[in-house]
């Protein structure tokens, strides 16, 4: 199937899990990324669990954070 | 690594640090690779720091997710991010090594400590949390009439 990430459009197995594609997609820092499919923001405990569908758009944002 | 932002950019950013001080303010850089190497700043974000303090940021995610929609949009790479020290110096605290967290970002730091004498510089920083890299980029302001700094 075909789901878009980070604004490109990428062939994924059916049934790709956003732990699964965080994986694939080689993504640095993952315990530092927020996962947000079709805008809405995923828990990071669900992905593991949350399914990812045909034509579903995926982004990776990292915490922007910091302090004096 | 040679990194460039407008003058004009620069000011706005100035104007909105001091405006918000004393809390930090923050957003994210935009812009493209050049042939050289180098990165040209195109467009800065200003968004709303969820922290709301004067030791502190966070960029409020909903806020980045739109801006990184907008650079798509507009043909333009995610670069990096910004924020202010309104009384610390123009370099990474300890914080902000330890939450920068992506190795191909820019992180520009404006500091505010001589409120007639912003300093902004630009910091790469990468390596696992414990023992972070930092590693200081050249960042030219180009004047409001130049494209390439030529005519600095």
């Amino acid at each position: 199937m075909v789901i878009t990430v980070a604004g490109e459009k990428k062939e994924v197995a059916e049934g790709i899990t956003v732990a699964q594609l965080i994986e694939q997609e080689k993504v640095e820092m993952p315990m530092y990324v927020t996962v947000s499919v079709n805008e809405e923001f995923i828990e990071s405990g669900s992905f593991d669990t949350h399914v990812l569908k045909e034509n579903d758009e995926v982004e990776f944002l990292y915490f922007m954070g910091g302090g004096r | 690594m040679k990194i460039t932002i407008r003058q004009t950019d620069f000011d706005a950013m100035t104007r909105y640090a001091r405006k918000l001080s004393p809390e930090e303010a923050c957003g994210l850089i935009a812009g493209e690779d050049q042939a050289d190497g180098s990165r040209e700043i195109r467009k800065v974000y200003y968004l709303t720091n969820r922290d709301h303090t004067s030791e502190h940021f966070t960029i409020d995610p909903r806020e980045q997710l739109a801006a990184v929609r907008d650079m798509r949009a507009e043909g333009l790479k995610p670069l990096g991010n910004w924020h202010s020290h309104p009384e610390t110096p123009s370099r990474p605290s300890e914080e902000d090594q330890r939450l920068a967290n992506d190795s191909r970002a820019s992180y520009l730091i404006l500091s505010l400590a001589e409120p007639e004498h912003p300093v902004l510089n630009a910091f790469h920083i990468e390596g696992a949390p414990e023992s972070k890299k930092v590693r200081k980029e050249d960042l030219v302001i180009l004047p409001e009439s130049g494209s390439n700094g030529d005519d600095q």
